[in-house]
């Protein structure tokens, strides 16, 4: 498979403090990769690097397989990175030109991706006179330009409301699926697990997950159980020996282990303690995530 | 290069501010002419400037370049708000993710400097000629083409004092502040003129010598006041005091040396302060 990009042992400090520690990724074609990360994990400054516009203290990056030097690289790249930057006296479709002439593609992409972010009908209006989702669009429809190997969305939809946040996904989600690979940094997990098929996590600057999405949801069953007198279930499943743990959350009993759930309700029967509630789930993403990050 | 020229032009162009600044500058610049409809009476004689050899070949060249030269504040702000607005708007950090190189970045607008250099410096000379050719009393083409040494220098001047503006814009980010420290380092270096004129008692020629390679002074001195040169002026003080008056008015290759070392300084750091910066 064609590698698009790939990171190795990348570093970066601003005085003490170590934002980038030792992150490694490779980037194959077709597939759309996730960052995930706690706000200051260190997403944006490795994305910052890779385009250009933050040194690195030491490590190394190659996009393409090293073939080109970055800055002609960036051309094949698309990228918008957490706020929209354009010229505000500019109409969005002179903005796009002057995009055009850096990339050195010509105009004739303009209107078509003007269409597909739905901003055809406002291409003469000022970019100051945007909205915030309006101006996210636009970013994308400037990223899209060139027809780009890969698309980079650093938290593509913060700050914009219900609406526009649907908007932004639609689109994510019909580019990913003309099999354009992204990159897609985010703090928030369902963005991830929508459309993302690998996942790599970030906290302080350190990876502490990298693989499939999938596999990082593997194997973390759990059973969530309630009763009349929560102590008593409590103190009764901490006597349990296939449990390994148990979290209390909201008024139920998250109950991890070797478990079945017949298990579970046969064991507390015979104790005389009755379930009002016995569920058997899969950690979501952001349970997994809120794991991951705050048990290190 | 016709590539980066273009994307700087249509930043500017596009602005109205500066849409309105450039066009200010050259009707501004055009005005040098009206001094030739000044008149004055003076003890019941009519006196008009062109007639009083301001515009004879080829003081022209002299005169009009040392006034042309006063107005290039107005295309001053405009680079330096075109540098300083790159990273208010976030432009920059932008430009160089849809794949600008840093160095082309800093190529594109020091180009542009250049350019706007050159037209202002085109502009000058035909404006010079035909109003040198309306009023001046010798027309021989010897006499008109001599001293065009002044338009190098204020070629080479501009060019220089909009380099430093650039370099301003990059290193303070802020145009206003930008602005305000082009006037403090002004005044900074007539303090620094002044304590060793003053202070190191090292003898006037001496001191103005050290005071030349200082970037704004070495600019100011490629082209001299041209108004204790001028005809009529002298003549009124050869009456009064008698003496000539020793000055040496002409541009000087070492000079001229002088300031492109300040141009390429100021590029050269621009680019490394570029480099240098996360954005």
């Amino acid at each position: 498979m064609e590698t698009i990009l790939t990171i190795e042992n990348l570093h970066k400090n601003y005085g003490k403090v170590h934002a980038v520690n030792n992150v490694s990724l490779s980037i194959q074609k077709g597939n759309v990769y996730g960052i995930l990360g706690p706000n200051g994990s260190g997403k944006s400054t490795t994305l910052g690097i890779v385009l250009n516009v933050v040194n690195k203290t030491s490590g190394k990056y190659s996009w393409f397989g090293g073939a080109l030097e970055t800055h002609e690289a960036l051309k094949k790249v698309g990228a918008i990175i957490e706020r929209p930057n354009f010229y505000p006296y500019m109409t969005a479709q002179q903005n796009l030109q002057l995009v055009c002439k850096i990339k050195g593609t010509d105009y004739s992409k303009i209107n078509e991706k003007l269409e597909i972010v739905g901003l055809l009908d406002r291409k003469d209006s000022k970019f100051r006179t945007f909205s915030l989702g309006m101006k996210q669009r636009l970013a994308i429809a400037s990223a899209l330009l060139n027809d780009p190997e890969i698309l980079i969305l650093d938290e593509p939809t913060n700050g914009l409301d219900p609406q526009g946040i649907r908007q932004i996904r639609d689109i994510i989600r019909t580019i990913a699926s003309f099999g354009t690979t992204i990159l897609l940094a985010s703090h928030l997990l369902d963005e991830v697990e929508k459309v993302c098929s690998h996942v790599l996590v970030l906290r302080k600057g350190e990876i502490l997950y990298s693989g499939t999405v999938d596999g990082m949801n593997s194997g973390k069953d759990f059973f969530e159980v309630q009763s009349e007198n929560i102590i008593e279930l409590r103190n009764a499943l901490n006597l349990m020996p296939t449990v390994q743990k148990i979290e209390e959350y909201e008024g139920k009993l998250f109950v991890y282990g070797e478990l079945q759930a017949s298990e579970i309700n046969k064991y507390l029967f015979e104790k005389n303690i009755f379930l009002t509630h016995l569920v058997r789930r899969k950690n979501t993403l952001e349970e997994q995530f809120l794991e991951l990050t705050s048990n290190n | 290069m016709k590539r980066l020229l273009s994307i700087e032009l249509q930043k500017i162009w596009q602005n109205r501010a500066s849409r309105i600044l450039t066009l200010t500058y050259f009707i501004l610049l055009s005005s040098v002419a009206l001094i030739a409809s000044i008149n004055f009476n003076f003890i019941g004689i009519d006196f008009r400037m062109a007639d009083m050899g301001i515009f004879n070949f080829p003081f022209i060249w002299h005169f009009n370049t040392y006034m042309a030269s006063i107005l290039k504040f107005f295309l001053a702000v405009i680079i330096v708000s075109m540098m300083a607005n790159e990273y208010s708007y976030g432009t920059l950090k932008q430009n160089l993710i849809d794949g600008l190189s840093k160095k082309e970045f800093i190529s594109s607008k020091f180009i542009t400097v250049i350019l706007f250099a050159l037209i202002s410096t085109i502009y000058v000379f035909v404006m010079s000629l035909l109003l040198g050719y309306s009023f001046s009393s010798y027309t021989e083409a010897g006499i008109v083409f001599s001293d065009l040494e002044y338009l190098l220098a204020y070629f080479i001047k501009l060019t220089a004092f909009f380099s430093f503006c650039l370099f301003l814009g990059i290193l303070i980010k802020r145009s206003a502040f930008a602005i305000g420290f082009l006037i403090i380092w002004f005044i900074i270096e007539k303090i620094i003129y002044g304590t060793i004129k003053y202070r190191l008692e090292i003898g006037d020629k001496i001191a103005d010598q050290i005071a030349g390679f200082m970037p704004l002074e070495a600019m100011s001195n490629l082209i001299k006041e041209p108004i204790t040169r001028f005809q009529a002026y002298k003549a009124i003080e050869n009456q009064i005091s008698g003496g000539n008056s020793v000055k040496d008015y002409s541009v000087h290759l070492f000079e001229i040396a002088i300031v492109i070392v300040w141009t390429v300084i100021f590029m050269l750091m621009s680019y490394k302060i570029l480099k240098k910066r996360d954005l």
